[in-house]
């Protein structure tokens, strides 16, 4: 049992001691009260993520871990460049599933005079659930400048301004990016879906700022009270997935997988070819994602235009969750280049940082973590603390605690939707399955993983948004 | 927990993904319950059988060619919108891990399917012999 061995480091902090193999410890960041519920399996994934080679300092579990394939969600770790390895199963199947926050210059009143023609124009023009292909047709030279310029292509095609993409992680572009590493299986998978929700747990939200907790910071990501704003999350949707099987198998291939404890932790070293291919394969589909919330955007402003004729909506920030990244952090008393893979975890880089927009450089970049259905979703601020303590990483959401088939024997949809409708909150969805499978209940408490990572400094609190319209996957 | 014997694959408790497990009195069937457990992910209920597609896969060993099977299926669910619902033949070349089988099923857009696979994972998958039986078990990451 590895929830024995935790040993409590201080409030909201437990270390997994270094035991036979693992290069490094595990630390896992939850309160005493989430600590007991901890998930085993997670736990053993942190130990597993330990005995990778050139792991530095800890394998980390936030707030809001829960078990994944290989690697836990909810866990950072990173790795030297000379000795330590890239692994798709530290990044996750949908690369760069991430979250776009877009200002507007309403108010919840001026939404609530408009709540369902929001929800309807919203639900008709941007397509959610399964199978619902995009009506945005592309060749496949056009695809392949979309996975090498992301959002910035885009924009530089009129789909949006310049502050869109300055304003998202990476500028809207992994300059990595190489279509060529990136297989026609996947294009195939991906070419019709730019501009697609998917489904599970991706959504679109109309939102208002319900509180404000850091004035200042939020007037410097332009946020007020009661001021409507909208979220998107989804990711590189089956373009994504297949890169990420793709380089999975390649690396079995190459190096084999016996000496493995979990054949999902399949890598390769950061400098071999192969880790360098996977690497360019992975930033291309980091782009299609940021492209594809772009062609979002475009489509939500078009539909708004429309019921408010006076709209104005900018670009907050976008988020990465599901990554891999070349950074710059302090180890061991100097300024190293190490990649740092973030399964389910937000970058969370304090005032100063030359990646951080220059509009937020000053405070810290804007970490969006997304409530579920129904309940709070929150803005954060990156800080210094994070990149002491967590490679500039906090959660990235509440994270699951029931399996969806045990979320569906206890929610069925439609009590999920009268609940909601309850609260004032207006939902489509492309079935009532999913609606119960993404209900609320299914979730840890968003609230408690904020408090942890507020009182843990990994980043603070800025305002909370509560949901108006829901669009579900 | 009692196994049926005809029982052709079952779905396990898991957080944030899919499981279930597979089973077959033969190789050749354990695979193609496992493709008709992942169909029942996509869509539970009836399914025309109006389009085929042919598929061939190669693999390394048992799950590897397992997973590579039940990968087409999601290929051809994003980049066709093919909802399929039933192995109509399958061949299956145990020594050099080869399957060559046609799959019958319907546009997507004719039902309102629930979940889309991301990918099939190899976390915790098997491919085994129990007994006289055969049994797999797969998680899907949705």
């Amino acid at each position: 049992m590895y929830k024995e061995k935790l040993r409590k480091i201080e409030k909201n902090i437990y270390e997994l001691p270094k035991e036979a193999g693992m290069h490094v410890p595990g630390r896992i960041f939850f309160s005493e009260k989430m600590i007991k519920e901890v998930e085993e399996d997670s736990l053993k994934q942190v130990r597993n993520v330990a005995l990778l080679p050139g792991i530095i300092k800890y394998s980390i579990g936030l707030a809001d871990m829960h078990v994944g394939y290989g690697f836990p969600i909810g866990g950072v770790a990173a790795f030297d460049l000379d000795k330590g390895v890239i692994s798709p199963g530290g990044v996750g199947y949908d690369i760069n599933c991430s979250v776009r926050l877009l200002r507007t210059n309403l108010t919840k009143q001026d939404i609530l005079k408009k709540q369902k023609e929001v929800l309807d124009a919203l639900d008709r023009k941007i397509p959610s659930g399964v199978g619902r292909g995009s009506k945005f047709q592309m060749t496949r030279s056009e695809l392949n400048k979309i996975l090498e310029g992301g959002a910035k292509y885009l924009v530089e095609k009129g789909y949006g301004v310049k502050e869109d993409y300055l304003h998202t992680e990476e500028e809207g572009q992994m300059k990595d990016a190489n279509a060529s590493k990136v297989s026609d299986t996947a294009i195939r998978r991906g070419i019709g879906q730019l501009g697609t929700l998917g489904a599970g747990n991706h959504f679109l939200e109309v939102l208002f700022v319900e509180e404000i907790f850091d004035l200042e910071i939020a007037r410097a990501f332009g946020l007020k009270k009661d001021q409507a704003v909208i979220m998107i999350h989804c990711g590189s949707r089956g373009l994504g997935h297949q890169i990420a099987s793709d380089y999975i198998k390649k690396m079995e291939k190459e190096y084999g997988f016996q000496n493995l404890p979990d054949r999902e932790l399949i890598n390769a070293p950061i400098k071999s070819s192969l880790g360098k291919d996977y690497y360019s394969a992975m930033c291309s589909a980091v782009n299609f994602a940021f492209a594809n919330k772009q062609l979002i955007t475009y489509w939500i402003r078009e539909e708004m235009k429309n019921l408010f004729p006076k709209i104005k909506i900018d670009v907050v920030y976008d988020v990465c969750h599901n990554i891999a990244k070349f950074e710059e952090h302090f180890i061991d008393g100097k300024m190293q280049k190490i990649c740092v893979h973030r399964k389910g975890a937000t970058r969370s880089f304090g005032p100063g940082r030359i990646e951080v927009p220059e509009a937020y450089r000053k405070v810290g970049q804007p970490v969006l973590i997304p409530g579920t259905m129904g309940t709070a979703s929150y803005v954060l601020v990156g800080t210094k603390k994070a990149e002491e303590m967590t490679f500039g990483s906090t959660v990235h959401g509440a994270g699951r605690v029931m399996s969806r088939s045990g979320a569906l024997r206890k929610i069925r949809g439609e009590d999920t939707k009268k609940q909601l409708n309850q609260k004032g909150i207006e939902v489509k969805s492309g079935s009532w399955k999913s609606l119960g499978e993404e209900s609320p209940e299914a979730y840890k408490d968003i609230e408690e993983v904020v408090k942890i990572v507020h009182e843990l400094g990994i980043s603070k609190k800025v305002a909370r948004l509560r949901p108006l319209a829901v669009v579900k996957g | 927990m009692s196994m049926n014997v005809d029982e052709k694959f079952k779905f396990l408790e898991h957080t944030a993904d899919i499981k279930f497990k597979a089973f077959g009195n033969s190789l050749k069937e354990v695979f193609e319950n496992s493709a008709l457990a992942l169909f029942n992910i996509f869509y539970d209920k009836k399914v025309e059988e109006k389009k085929a597609y042919k598929i061939k896969v190669n693999g390394s060993d048992f799950e590897n060619l397992l997973y590579n099977f039940l990968e087409e299926f999601l290929i051809l669910f994003d980049s066709k919108n093919f909802l399929p619902c039933r192995i109509k033949s399958i061949k299956f070349n145990e020594k050099k891990f080869k399957i060559t089988a046609v799959v019958l099923g319907d546009d997507i857009s004719n039902y309102k399917a629930n979940v889309h696979v991301k990918a099939i994972t190899y976390n915790g998958m098997f491919v085994k012999k129990q007994k006289n039986n055969w049994v797999s078990q797969v998680l899907v990451d949705v």
